[in-house]
């Protein structure tokens, strides 16, 4: 089928199609990092609460995906890794994106609001804001720290599934809001770093066109100096234990070794190993955040052992 | 339009509503039982106001 086919009146979407709208790789990270911000929580929700907390929340995560695509198609259109999505191949209208997108936004919060509390539903609908208003229109294309803000965005879902739990915002909610805050950036660089990616033809600054190679690699090490502060602090809260504290500990200290690397690396020595450290780092930066999440879920599920006089 | 476009179009149309039909079975019966959870978990209420009632309460002690 060609494009001519795709965009002719004749084409009608498919539920695939209005699927991928709703970024579903995406929702499936928001999916699992609310569950632990469900779970970790120190108040419980009845399964059926906590299912439909879960659902909404993800939703809600879709709805943004479908308003940003809405919004970017254009941008979309002319980068390869995104010219397939619905909107640019023509199978899904933009007005039909928007519509889905609002209408599922508004669904998800109210829905969330009744299934849970309210303060639980506001906090949704200020991620749906920000992702979409804040940082799609506004910041994504005026700034280089754009990652930063994108990350900000992504960080919200365990402190809306903590939220969900308890009815209020709390220093281990943040605290899981700041783990994947502090480590998006680092993540997305060193991706940036290691691919050809063709932000400059969409008019995106990306940092490492507008600061330049070196300096990505420098602001890479900054951000996990600062990110592994919060993992290996957030193990004496509530949300620690010793489960936590040994797999901060370990992750940590790989994440940070390969970070002091790729800081003293140039692009001459990158390119001489087909950017190996720039990979691996990245690779394990997906483990990582993984790993530190799974092992929030371990420590609130097992519960507090007698360490430490308990401290841990 | 041919015929074979035709059946592509409803095919794909179908497909479709089917999944949006089975979307909202399963939203239905998430709100049944949501329902269900908030009722059992306020109480002794009566149905029309949801107030509790402390009559209520005495009865079920």
């Amino acid at each position: 089928m060609t494009d001519v086919s795709l965009n002719s009146p004749e084409y009608d979407a498919t539920f695939g199609d209005y699927w991928a709208l709703l970024k579903p790789r995406v929702m499936t990270l928001v999916v699992f990092t609310a569950f632990v911000g469900l779970l970790a929580a120190p108040s419980t929700l009845h399964p059926v609460e906590a299912f439909a907390a879960l659902l909404f929340i993800a939703i809600g995560g879709g709805a943004s995906g479908a308003l940003n695509m809405w919004w970017e198609s254009d941008l979309d259109a002319m980068m390869k890794r995104t010219m397939k999505r619905p909107i640019p191949s023509g199978r899904v209208t933009r007005d039909a994106a928007v519509s889905l997108g609002v209408a599922l936004a508004g669904f998800s919060v109210v829905m969330l609001g009744l299934a849970t509390n309210w303060m639980a539903a506001l906090w949704l609908a200020f991620t749906i804001f920000f992702y979409v208003v804040i940082y799609t229109m506004w910041l994504k294309r005026r700034t280089p720290q754009n990652i930063v803000i994108g990350g900000a965005a992504g960080a919200f879902p365990p402190l809306i599934g903590w939220v969900a739990a308890t009815g209020a915002v709390s220093i281990e909610a943040v605290l899981m809001f700041a783990l994947i805050f502090l480590w998006t950036p680092p993540h997305f660089w060193a991706l940036a770093l290691f691919t050809r990616m063709d932000y400059d033809n969409a008019k995106v600054p990306m940092l490492t066109v507008t600061h330049g190679r070196p300096s990505t690699r420098k602001h890479i090490l900054i951000y996990t100096i600062i990110l592994s502060a919060f993992a290996i602090g957030a193990a004496f809260t509530g949300l620690g234990g010793i489960v936590y504290l040994i797999t901060a500990i370990i992750c940590t200290v790989i994440f940070m070794r390969d970070a002091i690397r790729i800081s003293r690396r140039n692009e001459d020595i990158a390119e001489a190993d087909g950017y190996a450290v720039e990979k691996s780092f990245f690779k394990f930066s997906l483990l990582y955040l993984a790993l530190l999440f799974t092992a929030i879920l371990v420590g609130s599920l097992i519960g507090p052992l007698e360490i430490f006089g308990g401290w841990l | 339009m041919s015929f074979v476009k035709q059946s592509q179009m409803h095919a794909r149309r179908q497909s479709r509503n089917t999944a949006v039909a089975l979307c909202l079975v399963g939203l239905m019966i998430l709100t049944v039982a949501l329902s269900l959870v908030k009722l059992r978990s306020a109480g002794p209420t009566e149905g029309f106001d949801h107030v509790v009632r402390p009559a209520l309460e005495d009865q079920g002690s």
